[in-house]
């Protein structure tokens, strides 16, 4: 019997006169390699590809870790030194400064992309004339790469020819080359948080409205029925049944936000001083501009299972929401 | 089934049909003529680089392919292309202050054999090129590129602005003295002052542009021109490594102290984070009186329709109360070890030393280092600001050259920029916090520091 015929009949005893397939080696053969063989076949690249680039290069990571290696000193001989990298890092002041700022600066934009990426997610969701338009219109940030907004939004900025200068002298009467977003230490942080919101609040609205289009008509129809007010019925039935996919909004921007490079860099280098230093661009200075293999791979595990471990028990808290 | 078997038989044409394809293209490779890779900085001495490269071409009949990479991603660029032993590159205009790296990793051929035997000799060239850009050990015979591009920071300014009499007369009511180029520092915070704010042909001006980036070398190029002219040095002369009460003196303190003060003066709003470009764009825009660059941005600046001829001038980085120098720029050329083809980039080394192209490189934009090019009779009138980079070519300094500059540079970049721009600390704060980085580095390093 040809093997297709068997693919193609799922249920063999109900079919009369069908004998049941021969499970045979030799049936699952054909040109002298089994599907088995065939598949595995097509999914080696793909594994070999991950073996080479994810995980023999993390495995290479954790054991440089443990040595002294500095690339632009490589002709120094390799030393193993145990923990002494990962006890600079604990005890260094500046990276606890840096993973404090970079702290601030996940908190600040993820709950800002919650309130901003939900409040558009509830006005999209209406009908309303132009709302296609709208739509797209509030996705183009998101789809824009990160580096063309940190470059378009530093000239934006400039104090001098920058129109966001201009935009807040226009209400505030401030003059706009006075003040520079980018360059003061007190505006320089919420400047990272205001771009970054400005490109992905509207990721985090998208997630918000599969949420609120999940939500069944007819719970609302039962509030309006038992004369529930709109911000009862808001409260009561539209924001927990979104909490979920709030939750998975902020895990998913946390994440990102944890690792954010480009647009921060392209925006402050981590200036004015190290203000808007994260621990993403000193990773890259201390790995890719002062060649410390060894310290770099041992302060990108130690941020590894940081960021692991938080969203473990985030996943888990996730799933706990999602029980009740 | 038949499905299976048919992709099978597509996958096997197609790695087929890429091997052929694969195999056609190595010989249409095959049959191209030599071909030499040239890395370096993407400015304007590298395009007339380019022009000069032509008659290279036309006399070995090799190519001339060329990477540039702007200067703000160009260390970053070619440090990893030499760490990880690439061949992209068979010659490389490397930064000064990568000659100890590069000798020390072997990642340059050294070139005392290639010298000897070709009859070039380091006596032709500019002392501090050739201890800049060529030797490591530094003052030891052993040299690792050929110097290139000779370069220095300098000044310009608005030559028509200093010039118009109301100006004039109401610069010398306030200081009492004629407007003229600054000779210090002092002098040039005074016209700073002056400048900053006033409105010329209607348009709000800033009395000076100096260099504040922070992500690669730009904050640390800036300050070290007032640092070394107030008493910073980089080490004890008499104990190598021994920086305390050196880097972090109080003359140097009182250095970064006015740099701070020159940066909140007088420069224009915004420059937080600047640069050359930044420089050029300010200077050319007709917003700042005065601008720090580097003498190779000069010969585009003299060239500009609107701020360049007679509307421009240049001086020498001025003096300060303990000294009288300028940071060095610059680079050599070398050849990368992993190269393929050394023989064909020696042989672009010997021509490049040939007096007659060195004569060329600077009529056409790059700055030459041999000696008979800047010490020929008519050199100083050659151009514009050719007196001042000849001036300045004479004081220049250079920052650390060591293997581990990079740590180095980041670190200076990162205390100085919390100072100047950031307002974070003491200018004694930040210089003692720079010894204690520096230190830790040079003891990674396997050197000795002494601490007095």
């Amino acid at each position: 019997m040809d093997t297709m015929t068997t693919i193609l009949q799922p249920d063999h005893a109900t079919i009369p006169g069908v004998s049941k397939p021969v499970k045979s080696r030799a049936g699952r053969r054909v040109h002298g390699l089994s599907d088995r063989a065939i598949a595995w076949l097509f999914v080696a690249p793909t594994i070999a590809l991950l073996l080479a680039i994810n995980i023999f290069p993390l495995i290479w990571m954790i054991r440089l870790s443990f040595t002294n290696l500095n690339l632009s000193m490589s002709y120094l001989p390799l030393r193993f030194v145990g923990l002494d990298n990962f006890r600079d890092i604990l005890t260094d002041e500046d990276v606890w400064f840096r993973l404090q700022t970079t702290a601030q600066f996940v908190i600040s934009s993820v709950a800002l992309q919650v309130v901003v990426g939900f409040g558009l997610a509830l006005l999209i969701n209406r009908q309303f004339r132009g709302h296609s338009f709208w739509t797209t219109i509030i996705l183009l940030p998101m789809m824009l790469s990160p580096a063309v907004v940190g470059n378009f939004w530093t000239l934006l900025l400039q104090p001098q020819i920058g129109p966001f200068n201009y935009l807040i002298s226009l209400f505030t009467g401030v003059p706009p080359s006075s003040f520079s977003m980018t360059g003061q230490v007190s505006l320089a942080p919420w400047t990272i948080v205001l771009v970054d919101t400005w490109m992905w609040a509207p990721y985090v609205m998208l997630i918000c409205l599969a949420g609120l289009r999940s939500i069944p008509d007819y719970i609302y129809e039962a509030a309006e029925v038992d004369r529930a007010s709109p911000w009862r019925q808001f409260w009561s039935i539209t924001l927990p049944m979104t909490v979920p996919f709030l939750m998975l909004a902020v895990l998913f921007r946390a994440i990102e936000n944890f690792k954010m490079f480009d647009m921060v860099n392209l925006l402050t280098s981590g200036g004015p001083g190290s203000t808007t230093e994260l621990v993403s661009i000193s990773l890259k200075r201390a790995a890719f501009e002062k060649w410390r293999t060894g310290y770099s791979s041992a302060l990108a595990i130690i941020l590894f299972v940081t960021v692991f471990g938080a969203a473990n028990i985030y996943v888990k808290t996730l799933n706990k929401v999602k029980q009740r | 089934m038949r499905r299976l078997g048919w992709l099978r038989s597509t996958v096997a044409s197609a790695v087929v049909a890429a091997a052929a394809l694969g195999g056609l293209g190595g010989g249409q490779a095959a049959a191209q003529g030599k071909q030499l890779t040239l890395c370096w900085a993407a400015w304007d001495p590298a395009n007339a680089l380019v022009e000069l490269g032509k008659d290279f071409t036309k006399q070995s009949g090799i190519e001339m392919k060329y990477e540039f990479v702007p200067w703000t991603s160009y260390a970053d660029r070619f440090l990893n292309e030499l760490n990880s032993h690439g061949k992209l590159c068979d010659l490389i205009i490397g930064d000064s202050q990568w000659i100890g790296g590069a000798a020390e990793n072997k990642w340059y051929v050294k070139l005392n054999d290639f010298f000897d035997k070709e009859k070039i000799s380091m006596d032709d060239f500019v002392p501090a090129t050739v201890v800049g850009y060529s030797q490591w050990p530094k003052n030891t015979p052993n040299y690792w590129a050929l110097p290139a591009m000779a370069d220095a920071v300098g000044w310009t300014y608005r030559k028509d602005w200093f010039s118009r009499p109301e100006i004039q007369s109401a610069f010398k009511a306030k200081y009492g003295r004629d407007l003229a180029p600054p000779k210090t520092y002092d002098e040039l915070k005074q016209i700073g002052e002056f400048f900053q704010g006033r409105e010329i042909d209607g348009k709000k001006v800033y009395g000076a542009y100096i260099f504040t980036e922070r992500g690669s070398e730009g904050i640390t190029m800036g300050v070290t021109n007032v640092l070394y002219n107030y008493g910073f040095a980089y080490d004890n002369p008499k104990k190598a490594y021994q920086m305390q009460g050196i880097v972090n003196s109080a003359d140097a303190a009182k250095g970064l102290e006015f740099y701070k003060e020159l940066y909140k003066c007088c420069t224009a709003p915004g420059m937080t984070n600047a640069y050359m470009q930044e420089g050029l764009d300010a200077f050319k825009s007709g917003q700042v009186a005065m601008q720090m660059n580097w003498f190779a941005f000069f010969p585009g600046l003299y060239k500009d329709p609107n701020v360049g001829g007679d509307k421009i001038g240049f001086f020498v980085n001025p003096a300060g109360p303990k000294g009288h120098f300028t940071q060095l720029g610059g680079q050599g050329i070398s050849v990368v070890a992993t190269s393929d083809h050394k023989d064909d980039a020696l042989a672009y080394i010997k021509w490049f030393a040939q007096p007659a192209v060195q004569q060329k490189w600077w009529q056409i934009g790059g700055y030459s280092a041999l000696k008979a090019v800047v010490d020929a009779p008519d050199f100083p009138k050659s151009a514009a600001f050719a007196p001042q980079f000849l001036e300045s070519m004479g004081i220049v300094k250079d920052f650390w050259a060591e293997p581990s500059y990079a740590q180095l540079l980041l670190d200076m970049q990162k205390r100085v920029h919390d100072y100047v721009v950031a307002d974070k600390g003491t200018s004694q704060q930040a210089l003692d916090l720079l010894v204690k980085d520096w230190t830790k580095v040079f003891k990674e390093q396997g050197k000795e520091v002494a601490s007095q």
